[in-house]
């Protein structure tokens, strides 16, 4: 419909189209790399005299925070500016030669050094503080992108300096062990990112931020080049080894973040994000809005916790070996899914919703009554069940530190990777269930359900099998919860609030990251609990700033960051070019139907 | 495919009635389909054909009456009607419109596989199995229909009339003894309603007895050994065509009384039939009613 903007321009002669400052296009190219090398050089200068500004960007020789971030900008600018030179070696960076790449890299290095000095002005009060580094960078980075802008316009609209062009050549074939060295790469790569994102001091508000800015641009400028593209090619061909490298690199986090509030975090993450991906087989999958998801999280959690052996648990004699306990704790929440779910699964929709809101509800009020007082004593009460012990597996003691090489891992890693194994679990469960028969029905059921129960599918029974599936993985994750945190108690069960695991929380992690889909809820799960963590300034606007997120999600991309190939086509249909193109003779139809 | 004696009956309603409050949507309706038959129901629109599918198929239980296939009683749920040997297509078209072609007619399996969660998570042999044989008759059937080249295309996104013959494949992957078309040409062009009729035959010759609904007169006389025609819920005449095509009963309900310098009432009905069927394309209808 829109789309007829490309293809019609003038011919591809070097200068005809000018960009949107008339230079030439050599002057261009030139102006880009001198930017980008001033904003390489400015992070090795000092860009304020005190210490005071989080990261410490006194030094001159040693970049630090911010000015590390700058310092990436720069080489991707640098790089970029390169590959329009036709450099060899480096055209796989940018296949098509594109504008728009080389615009995005100079934009991630425009706005982290000005939002550097920006803050850095703000927060010590007035421009004074700003030390010539910083003016080197910001006026350099302003160059780079000046001179992205005299490069030859990609298109008439502004979209076109932000978008993928068409014509992107399909990439050369390279032997399979070369694909596999490239996949290994770029994990790797995408661990040091996460990991360095990670290791942001939570105080550093302001170095998290210039982080965002730099991989949201850095990663938009890697799409338009075609390289995203390219890699989930690669990955689709070599699933399996790409799969079994991405659970690598997670657990090679807790060695490369050696430090046990990051794998305090890494380990909450997994624990939020394999949730995630419990209630989206039945959010996702089966179409099934549950508003009381966590409730089974909760399940799980307190059966681990009344048979770990915990003095405060109603049986404190009780202390099962690890895998009964897990066991025992996807029991009880398949029970507790079977029974909330007998009753509800015959209503549809809104009243789906809302029926399972209140049996959310009703677990936590019970939680906090059954404490010997206003009824039996089981759990405690709002005291909860604390002083829960750490596990041992065939001797290996979770909560005491080992040496695995050179490096020592301590608690926190020693959860962080036996909840990597729960959540590749919890994965393979979920990629084989929705590619079978009985995934293939929880689709038709969300799809149509009248019609899927017109061809032979038990709507109720197949229903309840996606929700206690998920209410027993979810009790999965539970049970390694309650031993992480030393303690359940039932604050944390509740539809919606300020703490991560909560109902409200998951949904808009499946929401966010993609619903139907593996990649989705474990990047919504984890940009929702890493964001308010590190930008602590949001703390109190949370759920403010998760409804904007996701009001502006739903209006540009509402089939999540990571799209299920069904709901892409669902969303953006006019854009994609694998519509079947409609040359046989049905053409017809469309007259017919207007005119019969 | 059971090859039955020449006139076992295949379906047997009888004395079906659906009440919609005060409104009587079907009354006391009785209609026998053998093996290897082409039964027509006709009517005006709003006769009561499509609450009467819905009736045969569990979709409603009816206030009255009884339906039995091949000789037992079914009961009035429709995965078990389905499971039974009955499958249906809707005169609003209701394919699983994100799912794929192919996923489409794999759902319509449903019935005659069985492997469950369990061996989806295990994957042993007998899963793989069940499901390359799955792949294997759903690709076959679209062969049938001519699909096979679209197998990997969201519904959605093919055309109206391969919507509708999607459809049609999707019933016929639960292996069924009697298939209930609903307006199968609604929308169509003369082409294509052709090549349905082709289709129909191509069924019937499986030894798919089959119950139809049409307002395409043509259609349904070329077709149909039999024909019954539905006025406001009860069934006015049935017959061979050329029997109901003769009633004069029948004119008058489609045509209303006659009087001078009427238009071509049949072709209005047409019309409304085609502009029903694709307006509802275009909703994706969630609602829990069943058309
Ligand atoms: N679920 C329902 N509730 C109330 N009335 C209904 C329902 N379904 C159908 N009807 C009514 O029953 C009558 C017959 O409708 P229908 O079977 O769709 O007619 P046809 O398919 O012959 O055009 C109509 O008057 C319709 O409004
Ligand atoms: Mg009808």
């Amino acid at each position: 419909m829109t789309m007829t903007t490309t293809t019609q321009t003038t011919p591809t002669t070097p200068d005809t189209p000018r960009g949107l400052i008339p230079l030439p296009q050599s002057a261009a190219r030139v102006l880009v790399a001198l930017g980008a090398i001033g904003t390489i050089a400015s992070a090795y200068m000092s860009w304020t005299w005190t210490s005071d500004f989080p990261g410490d960007l006194t030094y001159y020789g040693s970049p630090a925070g911010l000015q590390i971030l700058a310092l990436v900008a720069g080489v991707l600018t640098l790089l970029y500016a390169l590959t329009r030179w036709n450099i060899r070696g480096l055209t796989w960076l940018n296949p098509a030669g594109a504008t728009a790449p080389v615009f995005l890299a100079a934009a991630s290095a425009f706005a982290v050094t000005w939002f550097s000095a920006i803050a850095i002005a703000v927060d010590l009060g007035g421009l004074a503080n700003l030390d010539p580094g910083a003016y080197v960078a910001i006026v350099s980075s302003l160059v780079a992108l000046l001179g992205a802008l005299a490069l030859p316009s990609p298109g008439d609209t502004f979209k076109a300096w932000i978008s993928k062009p068409d014509n992107i050549p399909p990439a050369g074939r390279i032997p399979a062990w070369a694909e596999r060295l490239v996949v290994t790469a770029a994990t790797a790569l995408g661990l040091i990112v996460f990991a360095y994102g990670v290791g942001v001091d939570p105080d550093a508000s302001e170095t998290f931020l210039g982080y965002l800015l730099l991989v949201v641009f850095g990663t938009w400028a890697l799409i338009t080049a075609g390289l995203t593209d390219r890699f989930s090619a690669l990955n689709a061909r070599h699933k399996g080894f790409a799969t079994s490298m991405a659970f690598l690199a997670a657990a090679l986090f807790p060695f490369v973040e050696n430090n046990e509030h990051n794998a305090n975090l890494g380990v909450n993450i997994l624990v939020v994000a394999t949730v995630a991906l419990g209630l989206n087989i039945v959010v996702g999958l089966t179409g099934l809005l549950d508003l009381g998801y966590v409730a089974f999280l909760g399940v799980g959690a307190y059966a681990a916790a009344l048979v770990s052996g915990s003095e405060f648990s109603r049986f404190s004699g009780v202390q099962f070996p690890f895998w009964a306990a897990m066991l025992t704790g996807m029991a009880a929440s398949l029970v507790f899914g079977v029974l909330i779910g007998a009753p509800t699964l015959r209503l549809r929709g809104d009243y789906l919703a809302i029926v399972t809101l209140g049996f959310g509800e009703i677990f936590r009020i019970s939680v906090n009554n059954l404490d010997g007082s206003s009824g039996p004593n089981l759990t405690n009460g709002p005291n909860g069940i604390s002083m829960i012990p750490d596990l041992e597996i065939f001797g290996f003691n979770f909560g005491s530190t080992h040496d695995i090489g050179s490096v020592t891992i301590g608690r926190f890693a020693n959860y962080l990777l036996l909840m990597l194994i729960i959540t590749a679990i919890v994965v393979l469960v979920f990629t084989r269930a929705a590619d079978s028969r009985i995934g293939r029905s929880w689709i038709a059921i969300r799809e149509d359900e009248t019609a899927a129960t017109a061809m032979g599918i038990n709507g109720f029974r197949v229903k309840l099998i996606a929700f206690a599936l998920g209410a027993s993985l979810a009790g999965l994750a539970g049970t390694v919860s309650a031993h992480v945190g030393y303690s359940v108690n039932p604050a944390p069960y509740q539809f919606a609030g300020s703490v991560p695991p909560n109902s409200a929380f998951l949904l808009a992690a499946v929401v966010l990251g993609g619903m139907g889909t593996v990649g989705g809820p474990i990047l919504g799960a984890t940009l929702l609990y890493l964001l308010p963590e590190k930008l602590s300034f949001l703390k109190e606007y949370q759920l403010f700033a998760f409804g904007l997120a996701l009001v502006i999600l739903m209006r540009f991309r509402p089939e999540g960051i990571i799209a299920n190939r069904r709901r892409q086509l669902e969303f953006h249909e006019a854009e994609e070019p694998d519509i079947p193109d409609q040359s046989l003779p049905d053409t017809t139809v469309g007259a017919t139907k207007a005119g019969a | 495919m059971t090859t039955t004696t020449a006139t076992s009956p295949v379906l047997e309603a009888s004395g079906v009635t659906m009440r919609f409050g005060g409104l009587t949507a079907v009354r006391s309706v009785d209609l026998t389909v053998n093996s290897g038959e082409i039964v027509g129901l006709i009517g005006p629109n709003g006769a009561g054909k499509t609450t009467f599918f819905n009736c045969l198929t569990g979709l409603y239980i009816p206030t009255e009456g009884k339906v039995s296939y091949k000789g037992t009683v079914l009961p009035p749920k429709p995965h078990l009607v389905t499971n039974a040997g009955i499958a249906r297509t809707f005169q609003n078209i209701r394919l699983f419109a994100n799912m794929t072609v192919l996923e489409n007619v794999l759902v319509g399996r449903h019935t005659r596989t069985k492997e469950g969660l369990w061996s989806a998570l295990l994957r042993g042999p007998g899963f793989r199995k069940a499901e390359t044989a799955s792949r294997e008759r759903a690709m076959e059937l679209l062969e049938f229909i001519g699909l096979a080249h679209k197998a990997d295309h969201l519904a959605r996104n093919l055309p109206y009339g391969e919507q509708r013959k999607l459809e049609i494949a999707r019933a016929l992957a639960s292996d069924p003894g009697l298939l209930l078309l609903d307006e199968p040409t609604a929308g169509m062009n003369p082409q294509e309603t052709r090549a349905t009729e082709e289709l129909v035959f191509a069924i019937r010759d499986q030894g798919i007895a089959v119950l139809v609904i049409e307002h395409d007169m043509r259609f349904i006389f070329n077709l149909c050994d039999r024909v019954a025609c539905l006025v406001q819920g009860e069934k006015l005449v049935e017959g061979t065509s050329d029997v109901v095509q003769g009633d004069e009963r029948v004119v008058a309900a489609y045509l209303g009384t006659p009087f001078e310098g009427a238009p071509g009432d049949e072709e209005v009905a047409e019309v409304e039939a085609a502009e029903t069927g694709t307006g509802a394309q275009s909703t994706t209808s969630k609602e829990g009613s069943a058309q």
